[in-house]
């Protein structure tokens, strides 16, 4: 009897161990994963204290509406540059010549959506002058000075809504684009006021060709192209061969109006749309365009005067391709394309179907015998659609799942974004072979190599804007930061170097060499250049005067006082202008100007600038100013006061600032 | 001969242990992908799904597989009524504590386990293959049917099928009550040449 008893206990035994292991084996499977950063990585992103980044980084702030400059490889955070959203730290969109920039035909709109930076050209390669970025919700489009890091200039896009596959520039910068997202009814209140299930017959899509004065940097609408319907997603310029045109993708060509998800999903290929930009020039210096309704606001920032200038623009130059035949061409693109790129050749455009398992790459050859021979497969409301096959150098089979964008280096190899499946692929454009492939952590949207969709890629890096970070960083609630991961492309093997985190969601983003951008800067205005309506040159020019119920104040900041610093006989319902220049004459001595119950903001002003705080009292008493710049270390004493008196009040207006020993 | 009384014990302890399965767990389904490092995972009970049921919908839908919900498995209302029965058909066994009874007791498991996992795969099958035209990815020669145990990988997923607790105690108990019946039987065949 004593056997099975042990067999028994035996068994027992072993069930026993059995349901520990089982139950620890849950543990051995892989459930987080894990990245593998090489010994070196820190060496390669180590930016010795002192010493500058090879790169700026020009980042989209997304919702935050500005533009983030990052140096590469450290990936620490410079600057960040107010462009479509007030700034109260700066006092941008608060200060009396600053709100200008703001101004739309909706009005002052003090934010926007910002997506995509695109750096100037001259001969297809970033020239370090100027970076654009588009608003993404009224629809916009800034010019960023690379001398002052500022806003220097923002046009409104009439006739679009959702400024998204915007602001890709020509070769030489002749023209930034900005095309719609939404289409939408255009002409006079009546032509607009219609049902949205008349979509298909109503509504229209546009492209346009801004373009920037070289020597001023203002903007202004050369020409308009009127398109059916559809969304109009990115763009990106020809060149070499294909210069001369511009590529932009298209989704809905469902012409869906409601629950896009899936309606604007069935069709397996939407569109490329591929604009003879040169024709389209050539037609409107020809006067063939039509001048529609279109008001729009250009606003421009004088550097001398330091304000905003603005010009109301009631219409805008339209072209009708259907009146021009050679002017538009559609492609067809699988499933929804997102990133439309032009690899640095110009020979290949890469689509990037979001929801496809396959990249194209189409020909520009190609299209252009096939547009001699018209191979065209029909007309997308009268728009010639070419033939898939005819305009195809060839697709990348299987290359990862959710493709988004893609940008290049100098040696014929592409990097293509992969949100769905959170990594980036390399591969051979030419070939049309996967390379290489590493995950992103987490869900990459945009990504950019420097010099990546220009003719002279600079390569090195390549960096992911992602949509997730969840654990990638100390927890912060619910909000957690936004990041970007930075991999290096030198050898074979792409290899994750750094993460570091950003402002706002960053979508598209652009680098540059610090060498072409460091000798333009700015160190400060020159004062005796400043054309201010309101400016005090010197102590001797500081005064208070009164227009009405308004008072003015010439103000100066030097180190470290305020002149006048005691203003007295403002009274109750007067609006007080502080126009505070800077007389300082050296680089980075800012100074600050606030003063308690501001409703607006403070000012922060550059040396040899004058801006101007609009200050409207409240209540009766004496209330202090001061500066909010640390800028010597007499900082602290940097203040003063003003009292305000009594509507009815007899005391005379004086601004002064007194000595100790005065009055001796 | 009746079961040795020990064997019997153990017989009720492992009838009684596949009471587990109405407690707890019987399966688990985990996705892991980078942007998951979290994990994902479903849990598969006597009578509902639990776990990140919604994420998982949420991720399918881009793929067009079906939503998941409770409702869609009549299986969910029954199962219960099935345990019920191995564990007093597992307790009898254990008090008649004869080695016919305990056969048809391993039968009837067994027959549970087969009936389970061709009803896991078919669902799995269903829910892989079954894919809603109008989706809005579409992955050409892709289907997204589950591994019915151990690993898969899924597009950018690693996903794994194991069983949970109820399913390790189904296992162990059938395991044990099939190593009593040897025993057993070893001991009744010893008993009759000794004789």
């Amino acid at each position: 009897m004593k056997r099975p008893l042990l067999i028994t206990t035996g068994t027992m035994a072993l069930a026993g161990l059995a349901f520990v292991l089982v139950n620890t084996l849950p543990g051995c499977r892989p459930t987080t994963t894990q990245t593998v950063v090489t010994g070196d990585a820190a060496s390669k992103v180590y930016v010795k204290p002192g010493t500058h980044d090879e790169f700026y980084n020009m980042v989209s702030g997304g919702f935050s509406g500005q533009l983030a400059v990052y140096g590469l490889p450290s990936g620490r955070l410079l600057r960040e540059v107010p462009v479509f959203s007030v700034d109260p730290e700066t006092g941008y969109g608060y200060s009396e010549e600053t709100k200008g920039m703001l101004m739309t035909s909706h009005g002052f709109i003090p934010w926007d959506d910002s997506h995509h930076p695109e750096l100037s050209q001259t001969n297809g390669v970033p020239d370090g002058k100027w970076c654009f970025i588009n608003g993404n919700n009224t629809p916009r489009i800034a010019l960023i000075d690379l001398g002052t890091f500022r806003t220097h200039s923002i046009i409104e896009i009439p006739n679009s809504a959702g400024n998204h596959s915007s602001p890709f520039t020509t070769g030489n910068s002749e023209y930034v684009v900005a095309g719609t997202r939404f289409s939408v009814p255009m002409g006079d209140d009546a032509q607009r006021d219609v049902p949205i299930s008349s979509y298909k017959e109503t509504f229209k899509g546009t492209v346009s060709f801004i373009h920037p004065e070289p020597e001023t940097g203002k903007m202004s609408i050369a020409f308009q192209i009127v398109t059916p319907a559809v969304d109009f997603d990115l763009s990106h310029a020809g060149k070499g061969p294909s210069e001369g045109w511009f590529f932009f993708s298209c989704y809905n060509t469902e012409q869906a109006y409601s629950l896009l998800e899936v309606n604007a999903s069935q069709r397996d290929k939407d569109f490329i749309m591929a604009v003879n930009w040169k024709m389209a020039e050539q037609l409107a210096k020809e006067g063939k365009g039509k001048r529609v309704p279109g008001k729009h606001y250009s606003n421009w920032w004088n550097d001398k005067t330091h304000s905003s200038e603005t010009t109301v623009i009631d219409d805008v130059l339209q072209l009708d391709p259907k009146e021009h035949p050679g002017l538009l061409y559609f492609m067809p693109c699988p499933k929804s394309p997102h990133g439309c790129d032009v690899d640095p050749t110009g020979k290949y455009i890469v689509g990037s179907g979001k929801l496809a398992a396959l990249i194209p790459v189409f020909s520009f050859e190609k299209m252009q015998k096939a547009i001699a021979g018209n191979e065209v497969e029909g007309d997308f409301a009268g728009i010639p659609v070419l033939k898939y096959e005819s305009v195809l150098h060839g697709e990348v089979k299987k290359p990862g799942l959710g493709p988004l964008h893609t940008e290049f280096d100098a040696n014929g190899n592409a990097y293509t974004s992969f949100f769905v499946s959170s990594e980036i692929v390399k591969w051979n454009v030419e070939k049309l072979e996967v390379v290489d492939r590493v995950p992103t952590y987490y869900s990459i949207g945009h990504l950019c190599v420097p010099g990546g969709d220009s003719k002279q890629p600079w390569g090195k890096y390549v960096i992911a804007y992602n949509k997730i970070t969840k654990d990638r960083y100390l927890p912060t609630g619910p909000e957690l930061t936004q990041s970007a991961q930075l991999y290096s492309i030198d050898g074979d093997k792409m290899e994750l170097l750094l993460d570091f985190p950003t402002t706002g969601e960053p979508h598209y983003a652009q680098a540059i060499p610090a060498d072409l951008v460091k000798p333009r800067e700015v160190k400060f205005f020159k004062i005796e250049e400043n054309q201010h309506p309101y400016v005090a040159k010197g102590e001797k020019e500081a005064r208070v005067e009164r227009n009405g119920n308004e008072v003015h104040v010439w103000m100066t900041s030097i180190r470290s006082h305020f002149a006048p610093d005691n203003i007295e006989g403002v009274k109750l319902g007067d609006e007080v202008y502080f126009h505070v220049t800077n007389l300082e004459q050296d680089w980075d001595v800012p100074h600050g100007f606030a003063i308690k119950g501001a409703a607006n903001a403070e000012l922060l002003i550059m040396p040899g600038e004058t801006q101007t705080l609009k200050w409207v009292p409240t209540r009766v008493g004496v209330w202090p100013m001061y500066c909010t710049d640390f800028c010597s270390a007499l900082h602290q004493e940097m203040q003063g006061y003003v009292r305000v008196s009594p509507a009815n009040s007899t005391v005379p207006l004086k601004g002064e600032t007194v000595s100790v020993d005065a009055g001796v | 001969m009746r079961l040795h009384p020990l064997s019997r014990v153990l017989l009720a302890l492992a009838a009684l242990a596949l009471g587990l399965n109405l407690a707890m767990p019987i399966w688990r389904i985990d996705l892991i992908a980078p942007q998951y490092p979290e994990g994902l995972f479903l849990q598969i009970f006597h009578d509902r799904f639990a776990g990140d049921i919604d994420k998982i919908n949420g991720l399918n839908h881009y793929i067009g597989m079906a939503h998941i919900k409770d409702e869609m498995f009549p299986e969910f209302g029954i199962m219960r009524y099935a345990f019920y029965l191995l564990i007093a058909w597992g307790l009898f066994t254990a008090v008649v504590g004869r080695r016919g009874v305990l056969l048809s007791w391993l039968f009837a498991i067994a027959a549970f386990i087969i009936w389970a996992v061709w009803d896991m795969y078919v669902w799995g099958y269903k829910y892989g293959h079954e894919l809603d035209p109008r989706a809005a990815i579409k992955v050409e020669g892709m289907a997204y049917q589950p591994p019915l145990i151990g690993h898969k990988q899924l597009l950018n997923f690693d996903a794994w099928s194991t069983p949970d607790v109820g399913g390790w105690a189904l296992f162990i108990c059938s395991a044990l009550a099939t190593i009593i019946f040897v025993v057993e039987w070893r001991r009744a065949h010893r008993a009759v040449r000794s004789a």
